[in-house]
């Protein structure tokens, strides 16, 4: 038998798996859950919004040039009114949106990666460095995670890379722990033991056999970590160590707080930018939550 | 004997990582930004006689590994240095800001967690139903919620619009008190708002955690029997469903601990709470990082005890493992 044929018979084996999913897709499944429709079709508009909104509408981040253009109410010319610094706020939560939603995305890929390198690996050997790596990964479980991103973001500084790193290499041990904890159950199947005795290589088990079984778990947490990262993000912008030069939903807010919008009744500073996190965080939130419904069919049965 | 043999087990753990959490510290503050005297002193432009006085004062002219001794001897002690902004022990310090924050944390963590389990239950009951539609698509939209925000907006409704609450501070500037009892009605005045707003945010987790654990329990046979029994549905749902779904809902609590500490810091800061969180921010925003260091160390042992309570607490109402 050449290693071809090894391949398909494990394929038959991973459909077994996924096998109930056969005659509907997940995205058909998606679009008959009322929640899920929700989440999909706010994620695919603010999505458009951010990458349309900024070329239709272009921020000028100058500030203006009269005391009598702060704090203005919506008006025909400033749709949602002016900040402390007269721009206007419409045009800067276009902007936000993007910098909002590429921080989430990137950082939640940089936890995606690490936790399920981590909890494949774990969860695949047995050993010292497994043992290791999982009192690791309970370490860093069991801090907070707010007051462990502010004194990171503090010492390294702040700039949307280190605040991109921060949020990503902190927020990876919940999915290292799922990860691991479902390849410590794919490793006893039999078609394991089947390709091991075959010859196959540890690297080709992990990635070629284990890992398309975890990656149902994958995707469904990786919309939620998403979901984790643009909040973390807005918090940590919130409380003063977003990047200054960049206009984030986060800073906005920031600077919304201490230019005191709350007291001032400003309430135009203080509802887009909220109300564009809401609606991002909402929408991952709810898709991130039909997926798991659909893909790992534990709750399925009520 | 098993449990005697697990609880020594967790308590050997929760030292390991007590002690890590030190070491993580030290590197943190001492090692990996560079220049510890730059933070201290913040400042560029030292003459050389400064810098040696200060390397002298901070010990910094020793051994790492002697300085890692003297931090841990220090924290031993409960030394946690000086407040560069206060001019004050840090200690001093922790001392006022602890009490503030423990009974707004554990006043709103009461609430979250009756609403939290209460409403899980009512759910999981009912699910399906449009009851359960309401509470779950609300419970997802007061998670997506920033806990800062949710302030905000607060201040905004209740606050400025109303004058219902106060909204920043624990008491009343200029106010005099004719007795304790109206002292303690104005400090529970100021309280109202920062904790409807951690409950708001965080009581959607214990919600889901509770719903999805009742009705994981809920279609199992044994509740089938149970109601074929005829026992009343309150019987079944308490008696023999609900101490089963408590296992989810105690390992929950790690994650539970960490959001509302996160909570804590948005909170106070929008209200300027005088509580650790703002002491936090504060120390932010004018880099003061001893205080940064200390109140990242007491947030930090908190949850770590907070985990080892849930762990003992797992192994107490866990049947099972009295079978191992």
């Amino acid at each position: 038998m050449n290693e071809k044929n090894i391949n398909e018979k494990n394929n038959t084996s991973t459909s077994l798996i996924l096998g109930r999913f056969k005659n509907e897709t997940w995205v058909q499944q998606m679009w008959a859950d009322p929640l899920g429709k929700a989440g999909i079709i706010i994620l695919v508009a603010v999505i458009l919004i951010s990458i349309i909104g900024p070329i239709v509408f272009p921020f000028d981040s100058k500030a203006g040039d009269s005391v009598e253009g702060v704090f203005r109410p919506p008006s025909s010319v400033h749709w949602l009114g002016t900040d402390d610094m007269g721009r206007d706020i419409f045009r800067a939560t276009l902007t936000g949106a993007q910098v909002s939603l590429f921080v989430g995305l990137t950082a939640s890929a940089i936890s995606i990666i690490v936790g399920a390198i981590v909890g494949l690996l774990s969860g695949y050997y047995f050993g010292f460095g497994s043992n290791l790596s999982m009192r690791v990964t309970d370490f860093f479980f069991v801090l907070p995670v707010l007051p462990l991103i502010i004194v990171l973001a503090s010492i390294f500084g702040q700039n949307i890379y280190i605040t991109i790193l921060v949020i990503g290499l902190t927020s990876w041990p919940s999915t290292a722990r799922i990860v691991r904890s479902q390849v410590l159950s794919i490793r006893e199947y039999k078609f394991i033991e089947r390709i091991k005795s075959l010859g196959a290589t540890d690297f080709r088990i992990i990635f070629a056999h284990i890992l398309p079984n975890v990656m149902p778990l994958i995707y469904s947490n990786t919309v939620l970590v998403i979901a984790g990262a643009i909040l973390a993000e807005a918090t940590l912008a919130f409380l003063g160590l977003g990047d200054p030069v960049r206009v984030s939903w986060g800073t906005m807010l920031h600077y919304a707080f201490v230019s005191g919008a709350a007291g001032r009744q400003a309430w135009w500073y203080l509802l887009p930018p909220g109300i564009g996190i809401v609606l991002v965080v909402l929408s991952f939130t709810l898709t991130g939550h039909t997926l798991d419904k659909i893909l790992n069919p534990r709750l399925r049965d009520y | 004997m098993f449990k005697v043999r697990y609880v020594i087990k967790k308590i050997g753990f929760l030292f390991i990582t007590l002690f890590s959490v030190l070491t993580f510290n030290f590197f943190l503050f001492r090692i990996l930004p560079g220049d510890p005297l730059r933070l201290i002193a913040r400042a560029g432009n030292l003459s050389s006689d400064s810098i040696a006085r200060l390397n002298e004062l901070f010990g910094l002219n020793q051994p790492k590994w002697m300085q890692y001794l003297i931090y841990l001897k220090n924290l031993a002690t409960g030394q946690f240095g000086t407040s560069i902004t206060f001019r004050r022990p840090v200690i001093e310090i922790l001392q006022e800001r602890l009490l503030n924050t423990a009974i707004l944390l554990t006043l709103a963590t009461i609430i979250v967690v009756a609403i939290g389990v209460g409403a899980g239950a009512i759910a999981a009951t009912r699910r399906g139903s449009r009851l359960d539609n309401v509470f779950v698509v609300t419970s997802m939209v007061c998670w997506s919620l920033p806990t800062f925000w949710a302030g905000l907006i607060l201040i905004i409704l209740l606050g400025v619009s109303l004058s219902f609450f106060p909204i920043a501070g624990i008491s009343t500037p200029g106010m005099i008190y004719f007795s304790s009892w109206d002292r303690i009605m104005d400090f529970a005045r100021h309280l109202v708002l920062p904790t409807i707003t951690l409950i708001i945010v965080d009581m959607a987790q214990f919600f889901m955690i509770t719903r999805s654990a009742l009705v994981d329990v809920l279609t199992t046979d044994y509740i089938h029997t149970a109601k074929a029994k005829g026992l009343s549905k309150n019987r079944i749902l308490w008696k023999h469903a609900f101490p089963n779904a408590l296992l989810p809902i105690v390992t929950a609590t790690a994650v539970y601990v960490s959001l509302l500490i996160g909570g804590a810091i948005q909170v106070e800061t929008v209200f300027s709470f005088p509580g650790m969180g703002k002491l936090m921010y504060d120390a932010v925003l004018r880099r003061d990082y001893p205080i940064l260091e200390a109140s990242f160390f007491i947030f930090a042992v908190f949850t770590i005890l907070a985990n080892f309570i849930s762990d003992v607490i797992y192994m107490i109402i866990d049947p099972r493992v009295k079978n191992v």
